[in-house]
């Protein structure tokens, strides 16, 4: 299982916080780009916010490029550009 | 001479932090400290309050990170990163960054690293509650190219 967590405002323009994709469908998500097909596949409104060149990845804490592997048990958060401080 | 972060609803009083960075330390010659604070005006926008939302568990690795690397960096005698989510209102303080060194060149140096390096990499995000509505921050171009300063050659 793979968990998918979305944050601050892309959280509300996807309209939700965090999906899981089940192990079964892990040959369908071995990369982030890959990922990214197949959320857009299963939610075609969710394109737009997805095809955001400005979102950042991150894989279990640890910012991400879109060529990354994704395993089983990875953490994937996908997130807007950063604005703290 | 310690080195650490903490992500916290709480306000954290400016006194305090000062005395524990510098708690038997003879040898802190310089202390640098910067305070963010929420403010009216924000790009044109009457901001009456913030919202800031992070990403547990990442948000404090990063940084870690950041305070790891500007440890190698400069010679410093310890560091505090303290940074607040939650709801804040105007006048509130949001973030605290302080360091002591021997010398004011490395303090100088590396608080403004690590506020340059925060705001471009700590993932924080900010909701502004305004006049118009909430509105979503937008990231500033000037931070980018302030922290692209840092890059080594």
């Amino acid at each position: 299982m793979i968990r998918v967590l979305f944050l601050a405002q892309l959280r509300e323009q996807v309209g939700t916080a965090e999906i899981q994709i089940p192990t079964a469908d892990l040959d369908a998500v071995k990369t982030i780009a890959a990922l990214k097909d197949y959320l857009v596949n299963k939610n075609p409104a969710w394109e737009p916010h997805l095809a955001n060149s400005k979102l950042l990845v991150a894989i279990n804490h640890e910012y991400a490029r879109t060529e990354v592997a994704i395993k089983d048990g990875d953490e994937i958060a996908f997130f807007p550009p950063v604005t703290g401080g | 001479m310690s080195f650490s972060i903490d992500v916290q609803y709480e306000d954290f009083n400016v006194g305090d932090e000062y005395t524990q960075l510098v708690a038997g330390d003879k040898n802190a010659g310089a202390v640098v400290f910067f305070v963010g604070r929420v403010r009216e005006m924000n790009q044109a926008r009457a901001v009456t309050g913030l919202s800031l939302e992070h990403y547990p568990g990442m948000t404090e690795k990063v940084l870690d990170d950041i305070l790891a690397t500007a440890k190698q960096r400069w010679d410093l005698n310890s560091a505090r990163i303290v940074h607040r989510v939650g709801q804040l209102y105007l006048s509130d303080q949001i973030v605290f960054v302080g360091v002591s060194s021997k010398h004011r060149e490395d303090a100088f140096e590396a608080a403004e690293f690590l506020m340059d390096f925060l705001k471009t990499r700590a993932p924080f995000w900010k909701k502004e509650t305004t006049l118009q509505g909430d509105v979503w921050v937008g990231e500033n171009q000037k931070d980018e190219i302030a922290a692209k300063r840092w890059q080594e050659s």
